[in-house]
Order: structure tokens, then C-alpha cells, then sequence
């Protein structure tokens, strides 16, 4: 087994554009679910739109870069306004159903081939980086910067710089929230909105303003993968959201830097065990084949979130007399 | 009539003979006609009541006589299917429940509701109305709300100090015992500066020591100036802190009065202690008409 390859593309998996979208996709779900106690099981939704929002404001309306990441957001808030409206005044567990099946109905309408000139079905769209677009306003010259497994060229180092800016942002603007009177009354919806309402508060305006927020950095998730890949519909499925969950769950549903850490390192282990498990089934220690060994991780992903929910629901990071599952 | 040795009763509440329905002399709460039914069953019907202002009134009655659901309708937790209200002169029916609270009518759950895993001081200042901090784009900016909040917790943790909680302020809520519990739950209201406090069976699951604190509490509530309406299956309770006694009973109000006139009366105490449980409501309720009555 080459351990060598196996350990620099773990540290590589570190610092990606994609753990920094995911991370962010996870920080929206910690204002849905850790804060504000909204079951979202819909954030790959919240990351399509933002994601879609953004490249076909930019290839069919001929946006700027700039201008089309505000109509992600943008598209986002209004995502979150059709689906709270109706739901948010029923109780939690219809607010789950009604996002998953939500996300669902946005991915279909992504594949399907009724709209190909625009959402280009199941190819998805791409290009819509290049020329005069988020590429061309890279501001660090030709080259390589950094060092060993984190060696970029520029046009990573650029993605890189932008979602850090974008998740530090983001980060900061929930901590801002949460230690404020407004984070108050939306933790204290999580524990109970009757209460919160026969204390005088608008529950209903909090929790859309909550829903709004997370979707917004869902978006926002959505639109740091597309500065790096293309934007396809395969990439926000259903398994994609319980990724983001078990990420979420890992570091602390009601913390801060949680959902951070927990992105990175759910995707660290992730990008080893995609590593090491066709390695050891290669080398003969595991007897499967290499394609089944890089399908167990998924196994393992089952297995980890029921041990993190079964055994420390609080998260790495939570409050240990904070166990969101235990009521 | 109505007048009681105890000093810190308030009399000369009504107008006339105190009948259900009698007319107050300083009404805080008008209810008119609000019915309210699930299914066939009919579990408010109240023709017409009026809540002394400035004085304690106990809402008293047998199991499943509609009183939880009045104080739902009346808090807009629930909407009655006709009638109408009004407290202070503005029109309720309708209003929404954060709306109403925020009008200074604050109630307490007769399930306590404190939120568990907020600490006990962030359970009391998110009770104050007015928070500047509360809104989303000034949230961001603690200048604007940093000196609000402080003035908050210095109300807080007064508050708490009265009730004795001070000690557990940076606990969770969900480590206080019950009897706790019901008291932040009464102390955070107050963080409201309510004008009418509805409290939903304070005393129940509380123990007895606790019982007598949280009676002074009450009373406390009267001496500054709010008006009390409680629930309560508590005889003693009713008996030593309201000024004035309300029985209801298959969602009518079959009785008002004094406590000491209204609560002498066999067929009242037999009414709600359970002992006519067993046999048709219909006869009780209908006794305590005729006795209350007879008694004037």
C-alpha cells in the first residue's frame, strides 16, 4: 500500500472548495436545526438553488458573476418564503417532510429534459465561470502557492480565498445572531414556541427569518461548488442533506465552529476512507472489490452518524448538558 | 356584603347581586358570548363575565369544566367558534396570541413550559417586551442593544432574587425541580410588565413549602398594581389570596361572588373537590345556582 499517496490526499482533502461549501451548507443547517429547531431536511435543496440560481442567471441572462451569486441568494429567500409559508405554522416533523420532499421536486425539475435549454438537464451547466466570469476576476497572478499537499495553482488558490471569505463571513454573521436578544428568542422557539408566544414574540417572523438565514448560507454552499465544479443535478440528492446532517451532528448542532469542524472532519474521513479502503481491499486485507470497498464508506458514514446520536448527542463541540435529542 | 376580615382583600368589586354574569364596577376583561365547542361536545359557553380589575379572581370548577380552554380562547391560543371579548376596551376576538400578550394580558401553562436549555437568566430576559436587540438587522449591532440588556438583567436577576432562583441563574432551566420551574415560569412572566396575569394552576405539583411562597407571590402581583386570574383546583389556596371566585362547570359559569360567600356553600365545595364526580353534573350545577342565589 502506498501510504505516502494515502496520507497526502487526506491532507489535501483538508483544505478543498468543496469541504468549504459543505461547511457552509452545514452552517445553515446549525440555524435551521441547532438554533432555531426547524427540521430542514431539505439543504441540498437550498444548495441547488443557489447553486442553479447563480450559473443561470450568468449563461441565460448574461448576469455578472457577482450580480448572479446575489440572484442565487436572492432565489434562495424566495425558496425558503414558498416553503415556510405554508409549513412553519405546523409542528416541526411536517416542516421535515415538506423539505425533503421540496428538495426533491427542485432536483427533478433540475433533470428533467422539459427545461434542458436552461438547467441543461442531466449534463447540468458549466462554463459559466470563464470569460469575463468569476475566473477572469482572479486577482492572484499565474503561478503555485503553498506548500506539500496544499500546493494550488492560482485558480484554486482563488476559489479557496473566496469560500474561506465567504464561510468566515458567515460563521461571524451567526455568532453576531446567536449571542443576541434576536438568537434568544429563536432558541428559545426550539424549546417551545408556546411559551415564546405567550411571552408577546411573532414566533411565526422568527422562524421564517431563521429559515431564510439558513437557506441563504445553504445557498451560499451552493454557489462556492459551482465556482469549482460544474453544477449537476446528481451532486444535491437526498444523500447529500444527510451528509450535511451527519456532519452537522458530529460537531455540535447548537455551536458555532461545530458545523465547521464537523464539515471538515466528516470530509477529511471521508477522502481517507475513499483512500484507504481500496487500498486494503487491493492489498487483500478486506475481501471485497475495489468498487465495493470505495461503496462501504457509505456503510461506515450509517454506522458513525448512529453512534454520534446514540452516544454524544451533543456533538464534539456542544454543551455536554445539551443533548438536542433528549427531551 | 362580601367583606373579609382579611385586610389585603379587595371588596365592592360588583354592581348589585353577584349572580354569574354580575356587573363589575371596574371590569379589566369583558367576555361575551363565547362558545366553544370539539365535536359535540360543548366546553366553553360563557354568556357573559367580567374580571374585577386590581383584585385576585379564581377561577374554580370540577375536572373538564372548560377553564383551561377559556384561558385559551382568552389568550388567543385557541379560537372560540362565536363571541367576543375585550381587554381594556380593545377588542380581542381574533387577535393573535403574541399580539395579546403584548397588549400586557401574559398567561402561564398549566404543563410548565420553561425552555429547558436556555439558562434560567436567558429564560427571564427573553420574557421583556420592547427588545431592540430582538430585531434581525439590530442584533448585529450589540451598541444598539448592549445597554437595554443590562438594564434587563439587573430586572432579572431582582426578580429572581424574589423568587430565590438568583442562585441558579447560569444553570438550565432543565435542571430546576418542578416547583422551580413554576416559579420562573410566574417570574418570567412578570419580566413582561403584564397588566393582567392569567396563571394556570400555579400550585399544582408544587409542594407545600413551596405552596406558601408562591402564595405571597400572588398576592405581591396585587400589591403592584396587576390583576390575577388563576385556575386552580386548590380550595385553600382560593379560599386565603382571591378577592373574588368564579365557578364554572360544564363550560358555564354557574356561580361568582366573595370567596367566603360563593365557598361556604356545600354544593360549590362538593362541586369542584370531585364528590358529586360520579353522579350527573347536571344536579350539581343546577344546586349551586339555586344556593348561590338564596344566599344574597
Amino acid at each position: 500500500m502506498d501510504w505516502g499517496s494515502i496520507l497526502n490526499n487526506t491532507l489535501a482533502g483538508l483544505l478543498t472548495p468543496t469541504i468549504l461549501a459543505f461547511a457552509l451548507a452545514t452552517l445553515g443547517l446549525a440555524m435551521h436545526f441547532g438554533f432555531a429547531g426547524l427540521l430542514n431536511f431539505g439543504i441540498a435543496g437550498f444548495m441547488a438553488v443557489g447553486a442553479y440560481g447563480y450559473a443561470i442567471s450568468v449563461l441565460t441572462f448574461g448576469l455578472p458573476w457577482w450580480a448572479g451569486m446575489i440572484m442565487g441568494v436572492a432565489a434562495s429567500v424566495v425558496f425558503a418564503l414558498i416553503m415556510g409559508i405554508p409549513t412553519l405554522r405546523l409542528r416541526g416533523d411536517y416542516l421535515a417532510i415538506v423539505t425533503i420532499a421540496a428538495a426533491e421536486i427542485l432536483r427533478l425539475l433540475f433533470l428533467t429534459t422539459a427545461f434542458e435549454p436552461v438547467t441543461g438537464s442531466a449534463d447540468g451547466l458549466f462554463g459559466y465561470n470563464n470569460s469575463g466570469g468569476f475566473a477572469d476576476a482572479n486577482p492572484f497572478p499565474p503561478g503555485d502557492y503553498g506548500w506539500g499537499p496544499w500546493t494550488y495553482n492560482e485558480q484554486t488558490l482563488w476559489m479557496l480565498v473566496f469560500g474561506l471569505t465567504v464561510l468566515a463571513v458567515a460563521t461571524l454573521l451567526l455568532w453576531a445572531l446567536m449571542r443576541s436578544p434576536w438568537g434568544r428568542v429563536v432558541k428559545g422557539i426550539r424549546e417551545d414556541e408556546d411559551a415564546v408566544r405567550a411571552l408577546g414574540k411573532n414566533v411565526f417572523a422568527y422562524k421564517m427569518q431563521a429559515l431564510i438565514i439558513g437557506g441563504i448560507f445553504g445557498a451560499l454552499g451552493g454557489i462556492v461548488l459551482a465556482t469549482s465544479t460544474n453544477v449537476s443535478p446528481g451532486v444535491y440528492v437526498t444523500s447529500l442533506t444527510f451528509f450535511l446532517w451527519t456532519a452537522l451532528l458530529l460537531g455540535g448542532a447548537a455551536t458555532i465552529f461545530g458545523p465547521v469542524l464537523g464539515s471538515i472532519i466528516f470530509w477529511v474521513l471521508q477522502a481517507f476512507l475513499t483512500n484507504i479502503l481500496p487500498a486494503l481491499a487491493e492489498s487483500g486485507i478486506l475481501p471485497v472489490s475495489g468498487i465495493q470497498a470505495a461503496t462501504l464508506r457509505y456503510v461506515l458514514v450509517g454506522i458513525g452518524l448512529m453512534l454520534i446520536v446514540i452516544y454524544r448527542p451533543q456533538g464534539i463541540f456542544g454543551d455536554k448538558r445539551e443533548m438536542t435529542f433528549v427531551k | 356584603m362580601s367583606s373579609n376580615s382579611e385586610s389585603q382583600k379587595s371588596t365592592g368589586l360588583h354592581i348589585g347581586v353577584a349572580a354569574p354574569g354580575v356587573k363589575k364596577v371596574d371590569p379589566i376583561l369583558v367576555i361575551d358570548s363565547v362558545k366553544k365547542s370539539f365535536g359535540g361536545l360543548t366546553a366553553v359557553d360563557v354568556e357573559h363575565l367580567e374580571i374585577p380589575r386590581g383584585a385576585i379572581t379564581a377561577l374554580i370548577g370540577p375536572n373538564g369544566a372548560g377553564k383551561t380552554t377559556l384561558f385559551n380562547l382568552l389568550t388567543g391560543f385557541d379560537n372560540p367558534d362565536t363571541g367576543a371579548w375585550s381587554f381594556e376596551g380593545k377588542q380581542l376576538a381574533g387577535i393573535s396570541s403574541f399580539k395579546v400578550a403584548k397588549m400586557g394580558q401574559v398567561r402561564t401553562f398549566q404543563l410548565t413550559k420553561a425552555l429547558s436549555l436556555l439558562t434560567v437568566l436567558e429564560n427571564m430576559k427573553l420574557g421583556a417586551k420592547n427588545q431592540t436587540g430582538e430585531k434581525l438587522l439590530n442584533s448585529l449591532f450589540p451598541f444598539l442593544w448592549r445597554k437595554q440588556d443590562n438594564e434587563l438583567e439587573v430586572k432579572a436577576m431582582e426578580l429572581l432574587r424574589r423568587f430565590k432562583l438568583d442562585a441558579k441563574k447560569d444553570d438550565f432551566a432543565a435542571s430546576l425541580s418542578g416547583g422551580q420551574r413554576k416559579l420562573l415560569e410566574m417570574a418570567r412572566a412578570l419580566m413582561t410588565d403584564p397588566v393582567l396575569v392569567m396563571l394556570d394552576e400555579p400550585m399544582a405539583g408544587v409542594n407545600p413549602a413551596l405552596t406558601q411562597s408562591l402564595l405571597e407571590h400572588v398576592l405581591n402581583l396585587k400589591k403592584e398594581g396587576m390583576t390575577v386570574l388563576f385556575v386552580e383546583h386548590d380550595m385553600h389556596m382560593v379560599r386565603h389570596i382571591a378577592d373574588w371566585v368564579i365557578v364554572m362547570a360544564e363550560g358555564k359559569v354557574v356561580a361568582e361572588g366573595a370567596p367566603d360567600t360563593v365557598m361556604k356553600e356545600q354544593a360549590v365545595i362538593d362541586a369542584y373537590l370531585g364528590a358529586h364526580q360520579d353522579t350527573d353534573l347536571g344536579v350539581v350545577t343546577g344546586r349551586i345556582k339555586v344556593i348561590s342565589e338564596e344566599g344574597k
